[in-house]
């Protein structure tokens, strides 16, 4: 998964990796050439009292020292673009294949969930390639150059390393064996007992009125036993590692001066060999450490690059066709032929068989219980979803067949759940109609109720809006984003129970003036409240995803025992604030 | 190397904070003893290895130099042999050297020498581990215990500190902060002691071997030392850029994500790239600077390492060649240079994750510090079989002291009377349920339950008394049955789902495939909220108390569990005091008393009949809200001053 990622995303920077790992591969050659000189300054200089040789063997060793100095800042710089380039392309990956998601994918992954992988996810792609840059491209390179030069000093001592290199793969292989499976259980517990804990914050009130804090505290006693008891078994591992490292090398140390002392003797081999032999293996014991610290770094990016992969290959459940039909007359007329929509891995469907056509110029409203289908039927108009079965035709052009941008350009939509971006009041207003003057925003906001309190706010129209618009009450919230889609002019409205938060006076007004402003636009209403919709041109009833009955308030009165049932239950105990 | 971690939290008062983290390290103090004694053990063996190292190829040299010379002369004799040859610098060498001439390698010594290296190393890394294996249980423990204490201190805080702290900055110090707490322990304490050892250690052995060598070591250190802290400077700054980038980055994709139909359906996919291309390029440019920035640090100290390497190698060479220093120790010089820069190194990491460890102490402690709950008075009292007799007397309460909010308030409250609490939302209905439950004590004035004063007994007795349903239905995530179990301490199977069964829950849980045994997750998202609702109904009457409080808001139930939910909640009230956040008509009207509330106070109180006959704030209310659903319902009940009643927004 992570070598498919990285394969993918480090492709466009193969020059800047190129460049690295030729850099890397000749720095790690002047790393191994050094000890090479230091054994000539003890065999040639040293033992033969030559001071010349001494001084000029040191001249180049400083030459080198400098050229590789200069050589491993190039090899961070190059490698630095590419690691930090890759996780900027990753970023823009993840971020644009989320932009086509539907709202499908959008719940399936969850908006943190994104944001995390974006952040968290990717910068531990960045650590992971930068790291395997400047640090593992070297290792083998250092570990083999090692083992070669090693041999070149002397082949009989090489057989040292028969016995060590194994001893040391086995101390990496328990780690890697070891560790790993406990880190893995360490989150998981870390993660229950953060919960326990979160739980126990959201709760205080509830687990204060039960009086059930004993209970709380055998809970996270539980948790904190079992997270302690993990850390602990992670730790005491961990702190094996680095000993059992040491003490291989050191006692390699030991064996080399023990047997090169006797090739030494007999004159098989002069001692600067040996004593570059011996820095062989330590820089060859050092890479294989270096490896171990790396390998630890694997199973945290391949869990990352799977959470990458995920988002960046999911396929919006909802696609454009190659070929688009564009309506030849923009009717706005809205019909579901036999519409059936149920959501995947569903058992029931939740609308079925709804067959109805909004005509402009009418305003129809949509009354059902929560669980009656209301938004989902809604959401299938800007193809938010894709129906089952039957056809959605807007414009007189099944949605399926037409350009997103194009339908989406015919909708005004205002959600159940007001939300606004920050800015400034004037920003939202023209989020879908960047070119609004300031008297069609007015003109909006007057239609939504909305201008009053603007015309108080501090800077008016470029009064400060936060995120989400949590700066201004939840009904103010709900006539900015109706006032947002009028000024988008649209043909079709379609207002998803978006009058909720207002009070009686305001809701029977703004739909007044609403009305008068979208004459010749279709308008498709959907609400809870029986006094928001009764005098709607049409009443579609929907009970369980079937229309129960379609007609004016009088009419369904008259006709329609589900419609009947709600209204009694609404206006026979009308609901206060 | 790294990302580099946020910005390094500010601490106010380090000295205070490291003063407490000690004391609760004071139950390890033995153990953390002999850590630091093993530590200080393994330091000093691993100091002296190299030395030994360096003395066996001492006796390798000199059974090399010795077979060169010819067998039978003193050394004296072989340097006066080798000066007449003209061999005036080989003669030098041998002078500093241990040689008997014509005789080679002195394997019996080798062997010795060496078998003490490996009885080193070896003792060396057992302690290294003795100390990392103690370590870890001394950072365990502590932390466990600390966790332990912060649950502890949550059940201890009065419900005020909730209130008044954002739930995520209290979740963070119990979670964020005491997870790096527990790092710290665990990598910093042992490691600071190790390496301040090893730089001690290293230091005297290199100033023992040669002083001129040690010398020229110690200028390559405050050197890197000085390079490390100008480039960190500046990758610090980077990092902070790169931070700043990360959050503005981070901010537009949370807004885009959070309105993604909107900004699909508005058309502004395009726009929405274009921005989040330029806050994504700025995040590039910005950590780009830092990584290499930070990354230059390594091959900067690489580079003053080999500096190093390679003057002691010629120095040393000169020095072996002119008789004042052995083999050995030049090799072991090597050896130490090279471990001298990495402990140095270390230190600076331990002191930043030293600094956050603290910082995040501190904010833990100011947890644990934080003012509780005034302990419960117990006066022997007790309430028994709640009847269900309220009274309210003279009761005065404010959260800010200069923000009066209810003064002298009275209320009587006979057994099974329901009192409806009404007001406009942010009106403050919670308030009365906070004294009712002493979430918050009273100042003045006295509450009592049957006769007895609710600030006399222990708030676990008073709360006892009451049973509590919420708008905010808390569950957590296990199973439905634990989630109804919550109500009552050790309630039977039988008694679960007859509390389902009365809160019209039961029917539900059954569909589904796991029924009682169906786990919620954490915001039980696969549920309604009106399932939801039911699911704390159950747990109220699975509690079965005397007086109830319930807060009736319906918003985003359906009809139909709406029904459900009434006929639950009035089944529940039957034969029980109830004080109700009330939001429907019906029951408004047929309360005993109706509380008026209005920013934040309490403005009246009286029946339904009482209050409208006063035309004051209850009147308005009423009017403003409820005439068009009056009206509409066509019976002509509205009432006649529905007219004139001023508009309420």
């Amino acid at each position: 998964m992570l070598i498919r990622l990285l394969r993918a995303y480090a492709r466009p920077y193969a020059r800047e990796i190129g460049i690295v790992v030729v850099l890397v591969v000749i720095q790690s050659i002047g790393n191994l050439y050094l000890p090479n000189l230091n054994a000539d300054i003890i065999n040639n200089g040293v033992a033969k009292g030559d001071l010349t040789y001494i001084w000029r063997t040191g001249a180049v060793m400083l030459g080198i020292t400098l050229v590789l100095g200069v050589i491993a800042v190039g090899g961070v710089y190059w490698a630095s673009l590419a690691s930090m380039g890759v996780g900027r392309d990753l970023r823009g990956a993840v971020f644009g294949s989320v932009q086509d998601f539907s709202a499908r994918e959008m719940n399936r992954f969850g908006t943190p969930s994104l944001i995390t992988r974006n952040t968290n996810d990717v910068q531990q792609i960045q650590l992971f390639l930068q790291i395997a840059l400047t640090m593992m491209v070297s290792a083998p390179i250092m570990a083999v150059g090692g083992v070669i030069m090693a041999l070149r000093e002397d082949v009989q001592l090489s057989a040292v390393l028969v016995v060590v290199i194994p001893a040391l793969a086995a101390i990496v292989a328990f780690m890697f064996v070891s560790a790993v499976p406990l880190f893995r259980s360490l989150q998981v517990k870390i993660d229950r007992i953060n919960q326990v804990l979160r739980e126990q914050i959201m709760g205080v009130r509830v687990i204060r009125a039960f009086i059930r804090a004993g209970y709380e505290d055998r809970r996270f006693e539980q948790a904190n036993y079992d997270l302690t008891s993990t850390a602990l078994r992670v730790n005491r591992i961990f702190v094996i590692a680095f000993p059992a490292v040491l003490a291989v090398m050191n006692l390699t140390t030991v064996a080399i001066l023990w047997f090169g002392g006797h090739l030494v003797d007999s004159g098989q081999m002069p001692i600067g060999n040996m004593t570059a032999f011996l820095q062989y293996i330590l820089q060859i014991l050092m890479s294989l450490m270096m490896a171990i610290a790396l390998v630890i770094l694997v199973p945290r990016a391949e869990a990352s690059s799977a959470r990458l992969q995920e988002v960046v290959t999911a396929t919006p459940s909802i696609e454009e066709p190659a070929d688009t039909v564009q309506p030849s007359q923009l009717t706005g007329v809205v019909e579901l032929r036999n519409v059936t929509f149920g959501y995947p891995g569903g058992e029931k469907p939740v609308l079925h068989n709804v067959d109805f056509r909004l005509p402009p110029g009418q305003t129809t409203a949509i009354i059902g219980g929560t669980g009656s289908g209301k938004t989902t039927l809604l959401n299938l108009i800007p193809r938010f979803f894709d129906v089952s079965e039957g056809g959605l035709l807007v414009d007189g052009v099944d949605v399926r067949k037409q350009s997103l941008e194009h339908l989406w350009g015919r909708l005004g939509i205002v959600p159940q759940r007001a939300y606004l971006f920050s800015g400034t009041v004037a920003t939202n207003l023209r989020f879908g109609n960047e070119g609004a003057t300031d008297e069609e925003l007015w003109h909006a906001l007057g239609v939504a109720q909305a201008r009053d309190f603007v015309e108080a706010m501090a800077g008016g129209l470029a009064a400060p809006i936060d995120q989400g618009g949590t700066n201004v009450s939840g009904g103010q919230r709900q006539r900015l984003a109706i006032a947002r889609a009028l000024v988008k002019r649209p043909g079709i409205y379609l207002f998803d129970d978006c009058f909720s938060a207002l009070d009686a006076g305001t809701d029977a007004r703004l739909r007044a003036a609403l009305r008068a402003d979208t004459r010749d636009a279709t308008v498709l209403i959907v609400a809870q409240r029986v006094s928001t919709i009764m005098h709607a041109d049409r009443i579609i009833v929907l009970d369980e995803g079937r229309v129960e009955g379609i007609g004016t308030h009088a009419e369904l009165m008259a006709t329609c025992e589900p419609y009947r049932e709600i209204v009694d239950s609404q206006l026979g105990e009308a609901a206060v604030a | 190397m790294g990302m580099g971690g946020p910005p390094p939290a500010k601490i106010h008062d380090a000295g205070r904070t490291l003063r407490q983290l000690l004391g609760r390290l004071r139950p390890e103090l033995p153990l953390i003893a002999i850590v630091v004694l093993l530590g200080t053990g393994s330091v000093v063996l691993s100091v002296i290895g190299p030395k030994i190292i360096g003395n066996a190829t001492n006796v390798i040299f000199d059974g090399i130099v010795g077979k060169m010379l010819p067998a039978g002369l003193t050394k004296e004799q072989a340097i006066a042999l080798l000066q007449a040859h003209g061999k005036g610098q080989i003669a030098q060498m041998v002078s500093g050297m241990n040689v008997t001439p014509g005789v080679g390698i002195d394997f019996t010594a080798l062997g010795q020498i060496l078998l003490l290296a490996v009885a080193v190393y070896l003792f060396a890394s057992v302690l290294m581990w003795a100390q990392g294996y103690l370590m870890a249980g001394v950072a365990q423990r502590t932390v466990y215990a600390m966790r332990r204490d912060v649950e502890a201190k949550l059940s201890r805080l009065p419900l005020k500190y909730f209130d008044s702290h954002p739930h995520g900055d209290v979740l963070s110090r119990v979670t964020n902060d005491v997870d790096n707490i527990s790092t710290t322990l665990q990598q910093g304490l042992s490691q600071i002691v190790t390496s301040v050892l090893t730089v001690v250690g290293v230091l005297a052995m290199m100033l023992w071997i040669s002083w001129l060598l040690a010398l020229i070591a110690l200028v390559t250190v405050p050197l890197s030392v000085v390079v490390t802290l100008l480039i960190a400077r500046r990758s610090q700054r980077q990092f902070a850029a790169q931070w700043k980038w990360t959050g503005s980055l981070n901010g537009h994709v949370e807004e885009m994500h959070t309105g993604h139909a909107l900004v699909q359906a508005f058309g502004r996919r395009a726009r929405a790239r274009e921005i989040f291309d330029e806050h994504n390029q700025k995040l590039y440019e910005a950590s780009f600077r830092a990584q290499f920035l930070s990354g230059i640090i390594q091959p900067a100290i690489q580079f003053l390492a080999n500096l190093n390497y390679v003057a002691i190698a010629v120095i040393g060479g000169y020095r072996v060649a002119t008789g004042t220093m052995t083999l050995g120790d030049v090799q072991a010089f090597i050896q130490y240079s090279r471990q001298f820069t990495m402990p140095i190194m270390q230190i600076a990491g331990q002191m930043n994750l030293l600094q956050s460890g603290l910082a995040s102490a501190e904010r833990v402690f100011e947890l644990l510090d934080a003012e509780e709950e005034s302990s419960d008075v117990d006066t022997g009292a007790r309430l028994g079989d709640v009847t269900g007799e309220v009274a309210l007397e003279h009761v005065n309460f404010r959260y800010e002291p200069d923000k009066p909010l209810i003064d002298d308030f009275n209320l009587q409250v006979l057994p099974g009377q329901t009192v409806a609490i009404v007001g406009p939302t942010g009106a403050g209905k919670t308030t009365i349920v906070n004294l009712l439950m002493r979430f918050y004590d009273i100042d003045s004035g006295r509450i009592r339950v049957d006769k007895v004063n609710t600030a006399e007994i222990p708030r676990d007795e008073v709360r006892r008394a009451f049973g509590m349903v919420l708008q905010d239905t808390w569950l957590f995530a296990g199973t439905i049955r634990d989630n109804i179990a919550y109500g009552k301490e050790g309630a039977t199977e039988e008694e679960v789902v007859a509390a389902a069964q009365a809160a019209h829950v039961d029917s539900f849980v059954r569909t589904l495939q796991k029924g009682y045994d169906t786990v919620l997750d954490e915001d039980a998202s696969d549920l309604s909220s009106g399932q939801r609702q039911l699911l704390t109904i159950a747990r109220a009457f699975l509690a079965d108390p005397g007086i109830l409080i319930l807060d009736e808001a319906t918003s985003n139930v359906d009809t139909r569990t709406e029904v459900l939910i009434q006929k639950a909640m009035a089944q529940l009230r039957r034969g029980r005091t109830s004080f109700v956040i009330a939001h429907r008509l019906s029951t408004i009207r047929n309360a005993d008393t109706i509380v008026v509330m209005d920013g934040g106070k309490i403005v009246e109180q009286g029946s339904h009949a009482e209050l409208l006959r006063r035309e004051g704030f209850y009147y308005r209310l009423y009017n403003s809200q409820f005439t068009e659903a009056w009206s509409a319902e066509g019976n002509g009940q509205a009432p006649a001053a529905a007219s004139h009643a001023p508009a309420r927004a």
